[in-house]
This record gives C-alpha cells, structure tokens and sequence, in this order.
C-alpha cells in the first residue's frame, strides 16, 4: 500500500498508557499503540468501547487523566482543539459541530477569521472557501447559511473546514452513518485523495464492509483497552467482529425459543403514519416474542414509536391486548401496560442526579403512596430489583450518575418494567454499555419475553437484532420495506433493505 | 525514553483526583445544608454583641412574626424554584389580592349584616384569589409554553396596576371597626407566640410533609431534576407545574390574610420587592437554582436569616436600613455563585 510521505506528510501518532477517569468511572484502562503517517486506520469496537473517548483525547477535547500522547515522537498536551489543531489534527464529529445560522464561508473560518485592519476580510474568507469545498468535491457558493445545506453536504463542510486548516490527521467518527451510498462512496474517494496526499486519516464505524473497503489497518479496542491490530487485507470480517466482542458472536446471545403462534397479539399497529418521519407503518407483536426494528440513522424508527405513544402528532390506529386504544402521552401508554425506554439514557431515561429507589419506582410511584410514600416499601422494591436484573452499585444510596454505563441502563430497564407492561419498546437498549453488560442485558430481555412480555427492540447494531429478534421490520425513509426472520436475518439483507440497494415487493 | 517514569508519576499526580473531589462534594454537601444554619448562629452572635436588645425575647418574636409573611410565601417559592421555575410576581400578587379583599370585606359586612362573617369571608378570598392567579400562571406556563420568567414578569406589572387603579392611586383601607375585627389575626398570640409564626410553622411543616412524603412532591423534584425524564416516565408534567403554582399561589394567599390586618390597608407599595426577598430565602437555604433539589428547612432558615439581617440593620446603624434590598441583593447572587461553584 502507499505509505508514501510528501511535503504535507501525515501525523504520527503513539498513545502511552492512556487512562481516563470521568468521576469514579474508568472508561480507559491504559491504551497504548501508535499509528504511522499516511495511513486510513480503521479503529473498531462496540460502542462503550472507548474509541471516542480516546479520539478526543487526541483531537484536545479531553484531557487523559494518566499517560500521555506523543504527536511525531515529542510527548504534547492539549490545552484545547485549538492547541491539536495547530498540530493539524482535526476531529470530525458524530454531531456536526457547524454554527447553523452562519454561512457556509463563516463556519470553514470560524475562529480563525481572517481579517484586514479591524474589519473582515470577507472576500479572502470566501475565495478561500471556494478553494476548500473545491477539493471536497462540494459545488456550492460559500455564502449559502449552513441550516439550508442537507447532511451530507454538511459533512463536507466540516471536511473542507478540516482541510482548510491544513490537517494532517482527520478523524472521522461514524462518518457514513447519515449518508446514502452514493454519497459514502463519494466520501471513501475522498478519503483515498488524501491518504495519497499523506494525510493519516483515522476512521471510526461500526459498517465492517466500509473497514474491509478503505483501510489500510485496522486496530480493535475493547472495554477500554487495546486488543489488537492487523492489516486489514489479512483479516477477514468475522475475525474483525471476534475481536471487538471478545468471544464467538454466537455465546453473546441467548438460545432462541418459539413463539407461541395460538397468542393473539400484544399490540397491533395498522396504518400509522407520523408526518414528516413514517408512513403507512403496519405490525404486530405477540406475547413472548422479541420484535426488532432496524434501518438507518432518520430512517423514522424512533420517530414512529414517538408517534404510537403520543408524544408526536400521529395518525393510525393501535390496539393493546386486542382493544383499541388512544394514546395521547406516555401516561396513557402506561397505563395500557406499554411502555418505552427512550434511546437517550441521560436526557430521557433516568434522573442521574437521584438516588437509584427514586429512579425506579418513579413510573409507578402511585403504588408507593398511600397517600404518603412508604420509603420502606422502595426500599425493597430496589433491592428486588437489583437482584433481578443484576445492578452492581458500590453503595444503593449514591445517585446514579455514579453507575456505570452498563448499570445505569439495567436501572432504566428496571424502571420501565417496574408498572409491570404488557408491550415494552426498548430503543438501542446497549448503547454506551460494554460488552459484558450487553450479555447480560440480552439474557434479561430473552428472559423478559419468557415469561410473557412483548418486547420490541429498535436497534442499530444488525448483530444485535440478529441475535436476539424473532423478527426484524427494516424500515427505509419512513416505511417498514421489509420484516425478515429465519434465514433471512443476515447483515447483507439486512442493509440492503435498509438503503434500498434491493428492491423487493413489500 | 522515560515511559515508565512517566506513567508513575501521571498515576502519582492523578491517583488522589477523586478522592479529593469527594471530600469536596462531601464538604460542599454539608456546607449546603448546615452553612445556613450556621450563619443564622454567627448572625444572632453578632447581634447581641452589638446591640443588647436584639436578645430579647420580644425582638425575636417580632423579627419572627415579620418573617412570617415572606417565610410563607418563601415554602411556595421553594417548590416553584424546586419544579425548575421561578414566580416574581409574588408581591404584586399579594398587594393585589390585599386590595381585593379589603374592598371585599368593606363592601360585604353592611350587605351581610355581619361584620364577621365578612372577615371571615375575605380571608377565604384571599386565598381563593392567590389559587386562581397561581392557576393562571400555570395554565400559561405548562399549557402555553411561555417562560416562567416571562408570565411572571409580566403578571408582576399587571397586578400591581390593577391595584393601584383600584385605590385610584392611594391607599385602600378597612373600615375602623372592621381593621379592630380582624387585627387579632395579626396581633394576636398562643401561648405566648404570635398567630402569624404559627401558621408560619404549619404552612412550613405541610409543605415539608407534601415535598418529601407524597408522589407530588417526588413528581416536583424529578420535573426540575429533568424535565425530559419525567415527561418520559409518564408523570403528567402539566399537571403537576399547574399544581405547583396554585400552591404558590395560596401561599400568597395565606400571607396575604396575615398582612391585611397588619395595617389595614393596601397601597402602590404593598409587598414591594417581597419577590425578592422569597427568592432569596429560598435560595440562601440551599436550594438548586436549576431546579430540582432544594428543602423547605432550608427556606425557613434563609427566611429568618434574611429577617436576622435587616432587624440587625435597624437596631444597629452599621449600615442604612435603605440599603436592606441590597443587602437581600448581594446575598442572593453571592449564594447563587457559590453554587456555580460547587457543580
């Protein structure tokens, strides 16, 4: 492969012994490798993994809590991402990181304006521009606000921002996740340009056949910890995919049971469109059985059960346990026996500033009050609940910000079964959770459909529905286009389905 | 090259990092909860030794029967700033509502033919009024979407208007005999403490009750811990704020009955700044401005300790008794910082 180094020679990177502490949690357990100069490093791992973390680390916007980062050989330490910056590396984020009401030219030299006495220089900012989103391959003029620009464009606004500020290491985080194909393939020559101009270019994705396309090595992490590397030509998917679990994909999941195909269902939903986000959506799942949801970043699956549970304007109907019903809130979905654990575990899921008793009983508090709260009865609600569904606290009355990741998610599990569904929407149940704690969260919701409940898991990691869904409804641009089980429950199907490369007859 | 050096003494530098930050939480969080105590202590240290009356124990039930008004409407504030809002209209409210039941009870005693029954009324009114306003504020809050900020600021300007339009920009008084009626109210006392400090303590001891033993009080906590959370752990989120500010409301109410015989009028400058000086009672006890944290103990310590202050500025003449606001002013953004820095 090209290691070739010319004048714009990449960055070369070591970590030494990184380690990084947020609060009591320690979510880097002292990573140590180094990446050479122009190379397209794929860097692998489930989510939780600490990749991202790491990645901050090296664009400035964290600091290591031990260890140290040694940029072309000379130990560095960033104050900032300005400080990385000047060392040309550049951190593309998940989120995009634009000033929306800004321009197009003001966001590429947001913060670093130039400038002509005490006035900017708006004509240089903008011939600079042009220059930039030129060697993007980006046809727009400079000026357009960037909220008017659609997300792909907005991407390569952040790239052409990223190479105007002359980086040498890019790191791009899940950078297809919002992309159609055409518009990946578009990016991945991109990538190829710059590797040939010498730019090391480090590259995040959960996608193994995008890895397997345009890296030349892939380094795998786990748990906070560096577990190996190979050149990417050497090692084929499912080893990748070894590594990053740690075991034989298959001994992640629970052996699969049958349906009871007698049961009428749990909840149907026929015709249910929520405007802007999903039309026409039809499905049905019975008692027992484990329904997943699968599609791309926007492809409306969390926006059409916010629809089913009134939290967004929606139309269609529902039934639960065979009647109709009209949910204008969540409350009214609780109180039918269906509840739902947002994707958003912090914003949404659990008051991390309450102690753990307060978090779990707050969906069926009436119960505890009488009309005044019995605390003892919380008490041992909590400790029920700890056993039952493994929670591992240092102490049961810290808050729960002091749980890690995968703990925390155990307690938002337990909260949303604790008024006791029928129907349980689960959206992406183990995300920011390691992998051991996946397992565990596996085992608890195949034992959850055990014993009668319904649950449906929207997910974005097809292994996951793969290994733990009965059925799986893909949906594509706000539409279920296909519901696969059996066989068909491959990756390949799976994405096909889910990008529209193959059109079969709904 | 020095790599394991360098990693020992990282793990050296950084090792103690949590721990100290947990003595730190540890100091802040007991700081937070006994540094208003202990400021009231220094204060009445203070006071004694600087002026001899201040001891007394008819200064202290005078300075707590003052504290009564703002204390009581500083237990409804505590649970507005608790849900993550904030009410400034409150002493708009309270003159509103003392203007309109002091025309009530003038105009209802020769047309029920009882002066007590009038009286009696016109307290029932009082807080019939704070509960309707406080619904107002709600609706527009939870169901309209506006800023807490916002209605209240403007419903602080709008109340006062209308009072002042109805006392044609004097003052509204009580009738002679009606005022002696209902002064006991005010003036009265059992066994030895005035009527107000009992009710004072009452309206703080429902309150403490309804904020930590009932599912309204959790539901309070956990709308202004996070909003988000709650509305997707199925609370009725609306409800529940509408609620909160009725209680406010009523608070008021209840304050306002007390006031009214004080002096048996209602004027432009009735419960000017009272806003004020409840935000900071609330504050000066250790609540969150954030929201969701925050303690009805805590309230009344900061209430008396406000009041604490100002009797010390009167009977003393270290600073002008002009400048109490002020001092109310600085303590409240003096709090309000430390508590930036104790995230």
């Amino acid at each position: 492969m090209s290691g070739t180094v010319d004048d714009r020679s990449g960055v070369a990177v070591a970590f030494d012994g990184i380690v990084k502490r947020f609060g009591a949690v320690e979510v880097l357990h002292g990573v140590s490798f180094s990446l050479e100069p122009g190379r397209v490093y794929g860097l692998l791992g489930e989510n939780g993994a600490g990749k991202s973390t790491l990645m901050k680390i090296l664009a400035g916007y964290e600091a290591p809590s031990a260890g140290s980062v040694h940029i072309d050989g000379e130990p560095v330490i960033f104050k900032s991402s300005r400080d990385a910056e000047a060392h040309g590396i550049v951190l593309i984020h998940q989120e995009f990181n634009l000033a929306e009401d800004l321009s197009v030219a003001g966001n590429i030299f947001l913060g670093h304006e130039k400038t002509k006495g005490w006035f900017l220089d708006e004509r240089a900012m903008q011939a600079g521009a042009v220059t930039a989103l030129r060697q993007v391959g980006l046809d727009i003029d400079p000026s357009t606000p960037v909220r008017r620009l659609i997300v792909a464009e907005k991407q390569l606004v952040e790239i052409a921002k990223a190479i105007s500020r002359r980086a040498r290491l890019l790191i791009m985080d899940e950078p297809t996740a919002t992309l159609t194909p055409s518009e990946a393939a578009r990016l991945f020559t991109l990538i190829a340009r710059m590797r040939e101009e010498g730019v090391t270019v480090i590259y995040i994705s959960h996608k193994l056949d995008e890895v397997e396309r345009i890296t030349d090595e892939v380094i795998v992490m786990r748990d906070g910890r560096f577990v190996g590397r190979a050149p990417t030509p050497t090692i084929t998917r499912h080893a990748m995919a070894t590594m990053m679990v740690g075991r034989e994909i298959a001994d992640q999941f629970p052996t699969r049971l049958a349906v009871d195909e007698s049961r009428g269902p749990a909840m149907r939903v026929s015709g249910m469109s929520v405007p802007g986000w999903a039309q026409d959506a039809s499905f049905a799942v019975r008692p027992g059985e484990i329904l997943g949801f699968a599609g791309l970043v926007g492809a409306g699956r969390t926006e059409l059960f916010e629809g089913i549970l009134g939290l967004r304007p929606a139309s269609g109907a529902i039934e639960l346990q065979g009647r109709a019903v009209k949910l204008g809130s969540l409350r009214d979905a609780a109180k039918h026996g269906l509840t739902y654990l947002s994707e958003d575990r912090k914003g949404k899921g659990l008051h991390v500033d309450f102690a753990l008793g307060p978090n779990l009983t707050l969906m069926a508090l009436e119960r505890y009050a009488k009309p005044w709260l019995d605390p003892s009865a919380e008490k041992q609600a909590l400790d029920r609940a700890v056993h039952e569904f493994g929670i591992r606290a240092g102490s049961l009355s810290v808050k729960a910000s002091s749980l890690s990741g995968g703990n925390q998610q155990k307690l938002a599990l337990a909260k949303v079964l604790h008024p006791e569904p029928k129907v349980v929407v689960l959206d992406e149940p183990t995300r920011g959770v390691d992998v051991g704690a996946k397992r565990e969260i596996y085992f608890l919701i195949h034992r959850l459909a055990q014993q009668g409940l319904a649950v449906i898991v929207i997910s974005s990691e097809l292994i996951e529905l793969i290994g733990l869904a009965h059925r799986v409804a893909v949906m594509r641009a706000g539409r279920i286009v296909a519901t696969l089980s059996g066989d068909e429950l491959t990756e390949e199907i799976m994405i096909a389905h889910a990008t529209g490369t193959r059109h079969v007859a709904a | 090259m020095s790599q394991p050096d360098t990693n020992i003494a990282g793990n050296g530098a950084t090792e103690p990092g949590p721990r100290r930050q947990q003595t730190g939480s540890w100091l802040s969080d007991r700081l937070g909860s006994f540094g208003p105590v202990l400021g009231l202590v220094v204060l009445c240290i203070a006071g004694t030794l600087l002026n001899g009356d201040f001891a007394t124990f008819d200064n202290l039930t005078n300075v707590l029967t003052r504290t009564a008004f703002i204390g009581i409407i500083a237990v409804g504030m505590c649970f507005v700033i608790i849900l993550g809002g904030i009410d400034l209209s409150v002493g708009s409210m309270a003159a509103l509502i003392a203007g309109c039941v002091i025309m009530f009870i003038n105009w209802a005693s020769p047309a029920l033919g009882s002066p007590l029954l009038a009286v009696l009324l016109g307290a029932g009114l009082a807080v019939v009024l704070g509960a309707a306003f406080g619904f107002i504020h709600g609706v527009l809050i939870a169901k309209g979407r506006i800023e807490p900020f916002i209605v209240t600021l403007g419903t602080l300007g709008i109340f006062r208007a209308y009072l002042t339009y109805f006392a044609d920009g004097g003052a509204l008084t009580l009738g002679n005999d009606l005022a002696d009626l209902y002064a006991p109210v005010y003036y009265g006392s059992a066994l030895g403490i005035p009527v107000p400090v009992w009710i004072f303590l009452l309206v703080a001891l429902v309150g403490g009750l309804i904020l930590n033993k009932t599912a309204f009080g959790r539901y309070v906590q956990a709308i202004g811990s996070n909003e988000a959370v709650a509305r997707y752990a199925a609370v009725d989120v609306d409800r529940i704020k509408i609620l909160t500010y009725m209680l406010l409301g009523i608070c008021v109410g209840i304050a306002t009955l007390l006031y009214v015989p004080r002096l048996g009028s209602a004027s432009p400058t009735t419960g000017l700044l009272w806003e004020l000086e409840a935000i900071a009672s609330v504050i000066v006890g250790g609540a969150a401005l954030k929201g969701g944290q925050g303690s009805i103990a805590g309230t009344v310590v900061g209430a008396i300790l406000l009041s604490v202050i100002s009797n010390i500025l009167n009977l003393t003449s270290i600073i002008s008794v002009y400048l109490n606001p002020a001092v109310q002013g600085f303590v409240i953004i003096i709090v309000a910082f430390l508590q930036k820095g104790r995230r």
